[in-house]
């Protein structure tokens, strides 16, 4: 069971990754690695699962947090050009 | 008051998720959790926006409503995607929300069900993508308007 | 007890799968920026609510429940920003949407 919900995830991740690849603007692109980022968050949960090892919902949540920050932040810097500046 | 209510909901979070219940662990997260707080109050987060209490009592029945529209929602979207017949429009609605956190909520709640997105805010006007006619029919008779004003107290 | 709860596993699984592989479809077969947004959605909320929920029944009452509600929480609070933050960008950039306007536009 767990292991079909894998391959599911693994599907759906190359579907994605071929909009990533053939994206035209760069919005397209940056949606797509953060939908990429969401399924390898279930793929990580479901992993820890399906080896008996559930210390790896840590790392999930972790992962959660990192995929939007870095998301935010690239989408900061392609706006403005920086990513903030140094009060003096 | 605020403090302590932030205070207590760190130190939850802490007991939560860290499993181990020795005094020596216990005591550094008591620790951690004040000095947070005391770095909050220093930056003067603590207000209405930072820690929107006055929302608590309703949220879980606001909650479910919205779980129930999602998953409504998820489905159209999935007929539409599968069918691939889409007539995107585009469209401005006025929120009746009178501070921010509600306006952010009511946005929020529109982008999180599938099908619309808040584009563009502007004041209190928002630029709504719809993906049909059915999903702009969805956000312009106002029900999730009408249910964001009553979940702020009114 | 556990052949019922391991079913319920399974159909949650296989509509959080079905929920998934479309949108991802959809990601790849929608026109422009603005439509993707709403498959991208799609797998953000219907995907992760339901192979959480099948996480949830498969492991009973601990910490670990905890946890899958956290990871369920933090994507719910983030999901709408970022798609909010990448229509916003894209309308700034002077992207117009396809299809009809109604009304004034910002």
């Amino acid at each position: 069971m767990f292991l079909a919900a894998l391959i599911a995830c693994a599907i759906s991740g190359i579907l994605v990754l071929i909009r990533i690849v053939l994206g035209k603007t760069t919005f397209d692109r940056v949606l797509g690695v953060n939908s990429l980022g969401t399924i390898i968050v279930i793929g990580i949960a479901l992993h820890g699962f399906y080896s008996n090892r559930p210390e790896f919902l840590d790392i999930a949540i972790v992962y959660a947090l990192i995929n939007f920050i870095g998301t935010v932040a690239v989408l900061k810097l392609f706006s403005t050009g920086s990513l903030g500046e140094l009060k003096k | 008051m605020k403090s302590l209510s932030l205070f207590l909901i760190l130190l939850g979070l802490w007991l939560l998720m860290s499993g181990h219940y020795s005094l020596l662990i216990i005591s550094l997260g008591v620790i951690s959790c004040a000095f947070c707080v005391y770095v909050t109050k220093r930056a003067k987060l603590i207000d209405n926006e930072g820690l929107p209490l006055y929302f608590f009592p309703r949220i879980f029945n606001y909650l479910i409503w919205l779980f129930k529209e999602i998953f409504i929602s998820n489905i159209n979207t999935a007929k539409v995607i599968i069918s691939g017949k889409i007539e995107p429009e585009t469209f401005t609605v006025k929120a009746s929300q009178s501070n921010d956190v509600a306006r952010v909520t009511y946005a929020n709640s529109i982008t999180l069900t599938p099908g619309t997105v808040t584009t563009k805010i502007k004041d209190n006007m928002f630029e709504v993508h719809a993906l049909n006619s059915d999903f702009g029919d969805d956000v312009r008779s106002n029900v999730m308007d009408k249910k964001v004003r009553w979940l702020e107290g009114d | 007890m556990d052949l019922v709860l391991d079913i319920i596993t399974g159909i949650c699984f296989f509509v959080g799968s079905l929920s998934i592989i479309i949108g991802a479809c959809g990601l790849i077969k929608l026109p422009d920026v603005f439509s993707r947004i709403h498959a991208a959605g799609m797998i953000d909320t219907g995907g992760t609510a339901f192979f959480l929920l099948g996480m949830i029944f498969q492991t009973g009452w601990s910490l670990i429940t905890v946890k899958l509600i956290l990871i369920g929480i933090f994507i719910f609070f983030t999901s709408p920003v970022t798609s909010h933050v990448t229509a916003n960008l894209a309308r700034q950039k002077n992207l117009m949407p396809l299809g009809k306007k109604i009304g004034k536009i910002l």
